[in-house]
């Protein structure tokens, strides 16, 4: 793989096949006006793996999973450099000649926030391939129902597609989100603390949704709770105050991380 | 101790309680000034329009096609009035309800702030200018530029006064609609954009239908407006009763008649008199029939975020 500045995982990654790299981001730092949100964060983002992002509140962990699909981009005075690599393509996705609209093609994301359009569970399901431009009902047809049962709400929704979105519940509404976005076959999947509005049993049935995705997608997954790390994901990077603190196996992290900050936060000594 | 004793620290005051009865009341007696005026408006319609239906038959006033109350044959169909309300306002929305959502899309989603702060003051104050003042440029302005393609088109026209009111109802729809696109969370623009979709995309098939009650509410306001329009139609219309759906040609509007008998010496108490409130009732039901639309559209559409 290409030189890079990475933390290098530890020993125990090695059990198994090597993971492969299908992101990562190279000395990036992100700026909103004057203020600089992100410094000088490098790590890899392993393919089919889940990377957790954990920190206390303002730590930047949004800030740094929002430079991967270009969300900075939708506002003015935001400002990134270095760079966030994407494979195969080995293209740098800040690149000014890079489109945005294609990156986000290819890197879904789902919020914080359970936010459905305005619109029918169908066509909800239905819209980034209707922005593509896909109209055969056919293929629409198969992707809403392939998409709404790797989201495990197939079965609940089925019989009343055409019913709108908000009828359904805020867990609901969050599988819905998280269809929506695996419609388009997203290389990447960013989910941006998705459990946080949600009751324990709704926040279950999305923990096991990640963990059965992990299979067909590369998941990026920031979250509030490091319970909810330690339970999904492959890796897990500790961010604070805009700085990449350790990145490592999730194992290592949670049980013996080698920075002393890491270890206070995971132990509950602070933030 | 008696049964319901009550301390001192926890009884009534008496004064405070004094104080808020009649604080409710002034503001009960502000909330019953427009209430008892809008009573006030529909019982005399209604008065002087059951007189006015002693005289002249329903059927004939909702079915005749003349309306010449001050002819010594006099007629009282209400259609050729209604037919150029009709006409009038048709021209307006056609110019106005297509413009106003394209200028509230490009405000609300796509022009920069610092534009979007200098470019909505000066559309307000469209709706600022006096209504004469757009009459006399539509009869004076538009209706000589609208000859010069058009050289059959009379002096006093709908087209040109319809024309000219589409332009002043812009603002009412752009504002409004603007306002409810605003009011669209940013949680769903970036929903969409996080799809992939443009902000042409995002515009149209996300923010436009969430604020959708808010833009349907715009619409109802346009149409109550074309629909009570007066001067524009008084001045540059022709008061005429033309039973016409042809905007080339020229015809009186329900409110340009009103104007136009009120300003003459009736005397109270005729029937050219009554026909004033018959029309208003008229037009009153109009206007009102659209605001249960804008109602029930706004009921239905509700999105609560």
């Amino acid at each position: 793989m290409v030189g890079t500045t990475a933390p290098e995982v530890s020993a125990a990654a090695a059990a198994g096949p090597a993971p492969v790299k299908k992101s990562e981001s190279r000395n990036l730092n992100f700026f909103y006006g004057q203020f600089q949100a992100l410094k000088d964060i490098s790590m890899p983002i392993y393919e089919k793996k889940v990377t957790a992002l954990i920190g206390p509140s303002g730590c930047g962990k949004s800030t740094f999973m929002r430079c991967f699909n270009r969300m900075h981009d939708l506002y003015p005075g935001n400002r990134y450099e270095g760079q966030i690599m994407l494979y195969p393509d080995n293209t740098d996705l800040l690149n000014r000649d890079v489109d945005p609209i294609e990156v986000r093609m290819r890197i879904s994301m789902v919020f914080q926030k359970p936010n459905p359009f305005p619109k029918s569970i169908y066509e909800n399901v239905a819209y980034g391939l209707r922005v593509r431009g896909h109209t055969r009902r056919a293929l629409v047809d198969d992707k809403v129902e392939e998409a709404l049962r790797s989201a495990a709400l197939w079965d609940e929704v089925k019989g009343r597609l055409g019913d709108l979105a908000f009828n359904l519940s805020g867990g609901q509404q969050q599988r819905l989100c998280i269809a929506r976005a695996l419609a388009t076959d997203p290389e990447i999947l960013l989910f941006d603390e998705p459990t946080s509005a949600l009751d324990p049993i709704a926040t279950a049935s999305i923990e096991q949704l990640i963990a059965d995705l992990k299979e067909k997608v590369t998941i990026l997954i920031v979250t509030h709770n490091m319970q909810q790390a330690a339970r999904v994901s492959d890796y897990t990077a500790y961010m604070y105050l805009g700085e990449l603190i350790e990145f490592d196996v999730t194992d290592t992290i949670f049980i013996k991380p080698k920075n002393k900050q890491t270890e206070d936060y995971i132990t509950g000594r602070f933030g | 101790m008696p049964e319901n004793f009550v301390s001192d620290r926890l009884a009534r005051r008496r004064l405070r309680h004094v104080q808020e009865r009649i604080i409710e009341f002034i503001l009960f007696l502000a909330a019953c000034i427009s209430v008892a005026t809008t009573v006030g408006i529909v019982l005399i319609l209604l008065r002087e329009s059951y007189v006015f239906f002693q005289q002249v038959p329903l059927w004939d006033f909702l079915t005749d096609t003349q309306w010449t109350p001050l002819f010594s044959e006099a007629r009282y169909g209400i259609l050729p009035l209604l037919s150029g309300t009709l006409v009038s306002s048709a021209v307006a929305l056609l110019v106005a309800i297509p413009l106003g959502t394209i200028i509230a899309i490009y405000l609300s989603e796509f022009a920069p702030f610092a534009l979007r702060e200098v470019a909505k003051p000066f559309l307000e104050l469209l709706g600022g200018v006096p209504t004469i003042v757009y009459g006399y440029f539509a009869l004076l302005f538009v209706t000589p530029l609208l000859q010069k393609i058009f050289p059959e088109l009379p002096g006093f026209n709908l087209l040109s006064a319809g024309l000219v009111m589409g332009v002043m109802i812009i603002p009412y729809v752009s504002s409004v609609s603007e306002d409810a696109m605003r009011a669209v969370p940013m949680a769903l623009r970036e929903g969409s954009y996080a799809m992939g979709a443009t902000r042409f995309q995002t515009a149209l098939r996300v923010v436009t239908p969430a604020a959708f009650s808010g833009i349907a509410a715009a619409y109802i306001l346009g149409i109550s407006r074309a629909v009570g329009e007066t001067m524009i139609l008084a001045v540059a219309a022709g008061m005429q009763p033309n039973l016409t759906w042809n905007p080339m040609e020229p015809a009186a509007t329900i409110t340009a008649y009103i104007v136009q008998v009120a300003l003459g010496d009736l005397p109270y108490g005729s029937i050219g008199y009554q026909t004033i409130f018959a029309a208003g009732l008229t037009l009153a039901l109009m206007t009102l029939f659209f605001n249960v639309l804008g109602h029930a559209l706004r009921k239905r559409f509700r999105q609560a975020y």
